[in-house]
């Protein structure tokens, strides 16, 4: 699994969750482009993830739970868009909270997707 | 705020979006352990599938919000708030009895205790909706 890749992907969730939570305690719904930019640009992260991902397992010697690992690649990148459209829902403070959850779901699975790599078991 | 009968919109967004995505972990869990190796931890495995559905089922009602949803939703929160208790327990007190993990082992420590946390506020939240406290 590229670490830099995982690295990555947990910057710009942190950088994105960092935005989600200002706009949580201002009460405001994502302002505009600089926001879904970010947004976009973890979701190109995770998509080259999923390529690396699959490119690794089918490489690898290791003892590796292949269709979980391959569960949570696909997973982590349906997560960004289901949260983006139902945060745009409800446009307040309880709408972009849906945000935070995607986030907080990738950086768990993130986590999840590192132990799986290195074998630590489901 | 919203409308005191709206399960699924101001802070109900929240929990529904933590349900589906517990919901999408269950499912997932459950599918791999029941399609990998069934003998292994048949219990296990069966709460694993138990868990998965009742937190599609309090997703749907949630999201529904109907009178009936609604009742169905409490009984679907407080089954899982007994299942991630006794089972929480249980896989303290008697962990032969699972040779692997659910969801529910160890009162969810592997999905943040959100199983043992969310079901909670759920009743929390029907309860706040309901609409029988509507003047």
């Amino acid at each position: 699994m590229n670490v830099w890749l995982m690295a990555l992907v947990l910057l710009l969730t942190t950088v994105a969750a960092v935005a989600t939570v200002v706009m949580i305690v201002r009460d405001q719904s994502p302002p505009g482009d600089p926001y879904f930019l970010l947004l976009g640009l973890l979701l190109v992260a995770l998509l080259v993830q999923l390529v690396v991902g699959l490119v690794s397992l089918a490489g690898t010697d290791a003892d590796v739970e292949g269709v979980t690992f391959v569960a949570y690649l696909v997973t982590a990148v349906l997560v960004v868009p289901v949260g983006a459209a139902l945060a745009l829902v409800e446009r307040n403070r309880w709408g972009t909270g849906v945000l935070l959850v995607a986030l907080a779901t990738v950086a768990a699975m993130q986590l999840r997707l590192d132990s799986l790599w290195s074998g630590a078991g489901a | 705020m919203p409308e005191p009968h709206e399960l699924s919109t101001g802070p109900g967004r929240i929990l529904v979006a933590v349900y589906g995505v517990l919901g999408v972990a269950a499912t997932g869990r459950s599918s791999v352990q029941l399609l990998g190796d069934v003998g292994r931890a048949p219990l296990a495995y069966s709460l694993s599938l138990v868990a998965a559905v009742l937190y599609l089922v309090a997703t749907t009602c949630l999201l529904l919000g109907t009178p009936l949803a609604r009742r169905v939703a409490l009984a679907a929160c407080s089954v899982e708030a007994l299942g991630v208790v006794v089972v929480g327990l249980l896989s303290y007190t008697a962990p032969d009895l699972f040779p692997d993990k659910t969801v529910w082992s160890h009162f969810g420590q592997g999905y943040a205790y959100l199983p043992l946390v969310l079901p909670f506020l759920g009743l929390a939240w029907l309860r706040r909706t309901s609409p029988r406290r509507r003047r």
